[in-house]
């Protein structure tokens, strides 16, 4: 059983890794043109310090032994209201400190990253100070130690990423994107929002450990409850299905962006809650059942619209989608996953983001251009980022020794444990996951160059090619450091439980097969976008490519679902409002008015009329007191 | 007195039947005169009808004050507004008579009906007694008056002197001016269109020298300013000749 | 014969009286059915002082008589002054007040 460990020694700074950045964000945003020059550079050195602050922690925690390893860290008492009591309170554990460690590494790497990206655009302060909020929000969503502080965190993330998404709002489409991401994302966070007031009329409580302490003295029914509000909280932050809209389209903000939050950070915060509330999945089969088939259907979804775009970030952003649907269902199956679900994600993090800043120094060297169809033959021109993105390539596919097969094959392995439809599901995705990244690489690096004219593709300048270089090197090795030197399962077990179970298949099998439909829809891919001539124009391909490239309608179906009949509810209340409420108001005031336009004839000014009535009110008064009194 | 004597019983009818009769009578009137006469009839019967009460103090209240002064003002206004004038009895508001006969008759009914229900089998206690405490009738109401009424008497009494003064300061008349005097009227009236001096005397003919004969001018011609007012407004002006002057003339011819 | 046949022959004034004050249109004559009804008022508090046994209605009948006489030099005063910038005593004359 844990100990939680009072935060001493360098623990004792758990709150400066928010205040951190915080105060970053605070000074960018708020003092305006003076902080223009020196501005981006305390970006950076926030989350760098925060970094150096996180390893040290990871080395002091690494000395503990495996129980003493939660330490936790209580600022001040921040609601005090009839039966709750929540505080602002922080809670390094196991999983929490693989979270810090990957948000600021990978946000420094990224903050490094933009320095170069973003020195020709005149907002670049803005953009770090959007972009060291978003750090302390994340951190303070993984470092919460009770659900309520968490929600503080997600609102943050969610807030960082509209900022972000529309950051160059003179754009329509990123000012639409932002608000696509908010509005989805809200519908998500409706669902946490509902799941902590069950858990607070349930329990009496929402921190961590009251909660978790007494999932057995709840219903399986308020269980089951609790895990698909928190699925469709996950589902909104994760981009799962049904609300994944607004991933692709989040592909308007700056490729740095899309690397931080839209690949190695926000979008695994579902994966977080649902792996931080293992005890209520795994007391609710049917919430984990869900959690199973969501993950399924989205890791399919992002498989097949990432293999029919032909915007470079697009296609990463269905993958993404794909890849996060893996670790959500590896969350679903339970202890036997959930391990590998954080394993997916810390390797997932790091190679994507590589992508990400890849296809950004791509871009970047592309005038800006996304489309694939005008790339080619650049593994010349950009050799630094074609290597990187190859190595980023190979580790996404799952081809061993980079870090993605580790974690990958781990997932697919973990799957068969619990369910044999769902292990032959993740690997014919692991197929499709071959093919469409073997057509990205393939379209921008190899074949003919299509370039348009006055287009010359140059290498970026060291400040973005030496993150590319360090985030290379942790997609080849970070595997196999966190399966063997680090024991990533033994670490993460104290918290959320680890189980073996035996299949039928022998490992090595499975890890065969899976290799061998891995390559073949590379090969697949090569064939088709390598060795063919690509055109400029898209065809018009088959039924399935169609609708990949419209997202699988699932704009059409929000359009349909939410969209329209939005409008039309605004449209009845618009008449509602001034057929009727006007009508009845208007009407009244028309009734008073015909009323005392019918009774002002009666003051006639002749006094013998008003004489008339007060002896017809003496007569109705009489008339009263001598029926009451004789009665 | 339990009950009431014969006496008093026929006094009471023939009153009652007077002053019912003085009342429609002051209602249907047309001369206001009349009315101011009907009424003074109807309050003479209720001086009669507070002595048979035994109110004797107050019967006589009743014709000094009542009958006396107030009718006495209401025929003097009556005289300042006009003796003649006399309503028409066409109404002209929509309605108000028949509203009013309805809302009256009912009126009556409900009283009536309700008063009689209500004090039919009541014993009257009678003012015996109480008239013999002090002394008599006024002598019992002036000990209540000064004792258990004393604030009631100063406050009417304070009333009737604001009356007094409200009543000469409506009827008081600026004069902007100084009143004109004899020299004045005078000259204003040679100004004035109007002749003068006397009207000229009715004329005075052999046959006639009634009022509305017109007199002649010097040159024969009638005039109608030797005839009254009232006859000439209504046009009552008897046609006279030159040659009714010449009678014997005629009768001698004849 | 009932002391109370009094109080029946004041609500038949009372009523009478009212009637005149609907109906006539000289304003001296509406005025003299207002007396008339005060009239009947005093009636009615004297039989019943009779009926009661103590001489407190016939106070009241006394006092109400006072004022009623003060009410009368008031307003007969309002008549001659409409009278004199108006010629005429019609109670139909002053209808400004209407709508």
């Amino acid at each position: 059983m844990q100990e939680v460990m009072p935060a001493t020694g360098v623990f004792s700074l758990l709150w400066l890794l928010i205040a951190l950045p915080l105060a970053g964000a605070a000074i960018l945003l708020f003092s305006g043109r003076k902080t223009n020059k020196w501005g981006p550079y305390l970006g950076v050195f926030t989350v760098f310090v925060d970094a150096i602050i996180a390893i040290w922690m990871l080395i002091a925690m690494m000395g503990n032994s495996a129980e003493q390893r939660t330490f936790s860290q209580n600022e001040f008492s921040w609601m005090f209201a009839g039966n709750l009591k929540v505080d602002m309170a922080f809670q390094l554990d196991q999983l929490s400190m693989v979270f810090v460690l990957l948000i600021t590494v990978v946000g420094t790497l990224i903050h490094i990253y933009s320095l170069g990206y973003m020195s020709h655009d005149p907002d670049k302060r803005k953009f770090f100070g959007y972009l060291n909020l978003f750090v302390a929000a994340m951190l303070l969503l993984v470092l919460a130690n009770n659900y309520l502080l968490l929600y503080v965190g997600w609102e943050g993330v969610g807030l960082a990423s509209f900022l972000l998404i529309s950051f160059w709002q003179i754009k329509p489409t990123a000012a639409a994107a932002g608000k696509k991401a908010f509005i989805i994302n809200r519908v998500g966070d409706v669902g946490l929002s509902l799941a902590i007031m069950v858990m607070f009329v349930t329990f009496g409580s929402v921190g961590f450990d009251e909660v978790f302490g007494s999932t057995s003295q709840a219903s399986e029914g308020t269980l089951t409850a609790i895990g698909l509000l928190l699925l469709l909280a996950a589902a909104g932050k994760s981009a799962q299905f049904p609300l994944q809209a607004w991933l692709l389209d989040a592909m308007e903000g700056p490729t740095p962006v899309s690397a931080l939050i839209h690949a190695a950070t926000m979008v695994t915060a579902g994966v977080y809650l649902i792996t931080r509330s293992n005890a209520i999945f795994d007391a609710a089969a049917w919430a984990a059942t869900a959690v199973v088939v969501v993950g399924v259907i989205t890791m399919f979804m992002g498989a097949i619209i990432g293999s029919a775009k032909d915007d470079i970030k697009k296609s990463l952003a269905g993958s993404t989608m794909s890849q996060i649907g893996y670790m959500v269902l590896a969350a679903g199956l339970g202890p036997v996953g959930y391990v590998f679900a954080i394993f997916h994600l810390l390797t997932h993090g790091v190679f994507k983001a590589g992508l990400f800043l890849g296809a950004g120094s791509v871009m970047h060297g592309m005038n800006d251009n996304v489309n694939m169809r005008r790339y080619g033959a650049l593994r010349t021109a950009m050799m630094v980022t074609y290597a990187t993105f190859i190595i980023g390539t190979l580790s996404i596919m799952g081809i061993p020794p980079f870090s993605g097969f580790w974690s990958k094959d781990s997932i697919i392995h973990a799957a068969f444990e619990s369910n044999t439809l769902v292990g032959i599901l993740t690997i014919i995705a692991a197929a499709i996951t071959g093919f469409y990244m073997t057509r990205m690489a393939a379209m921008t690096f190899f074949g003919k160059a299509r370039w348009e004219d006055g287009v010359h593709p140059h290498e970026s300048p060291k400040v973005m090619t030496i993150p590319l270089i360090i985030l290379a090197i942790g997609s080849t090795f970070m595997g196999i450091a966190l399966l063997f030197w680090g024991n990533i399962e033994t670490w993460l077990e104290p918290v959320t439980g680890f189980e073996e179970k035996h299949i039928a298949i022998p490992e090595w099998a499975l890890i065969t097969i899976t290799l061998i439909l891995v390559l073949a829809g590379a090969a697949y891919g090569w064939i088709q976008y390598a060795r063919r001539e690509v055109p400029l124009v898209a065809p018009r391909g088959n039924w399935l490519t169609r609708a990949a490239r419209q997202d699988l309608y699932g704009d059409a179906v929000n359009n349909t679902l939410v969209v329209q009949p939005s409008f039309w509810l605004s449209r009845f209340l618009v008449w509602f409002d001034g057929s009727w409420i006007d009508g009845f108001v208007n009407g009244s005031a028309a009734f008073f008015g015909g009323l005392s336009a019918r009774l002002r004839p009666y003051q006639s000014g002749f006094i013998r009329s008003y004489a008339l009535s007060m002896v017809g009110g003496a007569v109705l008064v009489v008339l009263a007191l001598v029926l009451v009194r004789l009665s | 007195m339990n009950t009431v004597n014969t006496g008093e019983a026929i006094v009471f009818w023939v009153c009652a039947v007077l002053s019912v009769l003085g009342a429609v009578g002051l209602i249907t009137s047309r001369k206001a005169v009349h009315s101011a006469l009907w009424m003074a009839l109807t309050m003479i019967n209720l001086a009669v009808l507070y002595i048979a009460n035994n109110a004797p103090f107050l019967g006589m209240v009743q014709v000094i004050v009542y009958t006396g002064a107030v009718m006495m003002l209401f025929l003097f206004v009556i005289m300042v507004v006009g003796v003649d004038s006399s309503d028409s009895l066409i109404e002209t508001i929509k309605g108000q008579r028949f509203l009013a006969m309805v809302l009256g008759l009912l009126l009556i009914v409900i009283m009536v009906w309700g008063l009689g229900s209500s004090l039919a089998g009541l014993p009257a206690v009678g003012l015996g007694e109480a008239n013999r405490i002090d002394g008599g009738n006024v002598q019992g109401i002036a000990h209540l008056i000064f004792t258990d009424y004393l604030i009631v008497f100063e406050v009417t009494s304070a009333l009737l002197i604001t009356a007094a003064m409200g009543a000469m300061v409506l009827a008081h008349r600026e004069h902007w001016q100084p009143k004109p005097t004899q020299a004045q009227l005078s000259v204003a009236r040679f100004k004035s269109e109007e002749h003068p001096g006397n009207r000229p005397n009715p004329g005075i003919y052999a046959r006639h020298n009634a009022v509305d004969t017109p007199a002649l001018l010097p040159d024969g011609t009638p005039t109608d300013a030797s005839i009254p007012g009232a006859l000439r407004a209504r046009g009552e002006i008897a046609p006279v000749d030159i040659n009714d002057g010449r009678a014997i003339e005629e009768a001698d011819s004849l | 014969m009932n002391p109370s046949n009094y109080v029946i022959l004041s609500a038949l004034l009372f009523g009478i009286g009212a009637l005149g004050v609907l109906v006539r249109r000289n304003a001296i004559v509406v005025f003299m059915s207002v007396e008339l009804m005060l009239n009947a008022a005093n009636l009615a508090f004297v039989a019943f002082a009779r009926m009661n046994g103590n001489l407190d209605g016939q106070v009241v009948a006394f006092f109400v008589m006072v004022v009623a006489a003060a009410e009368v030099v008031v307003g007969l005063a309002i008549i001659v002054q409409i009278f004199r910038s108006r010629r005429s005593a019609s109670i139909d004359e002053p209808n400004l007040l209407k709508y």
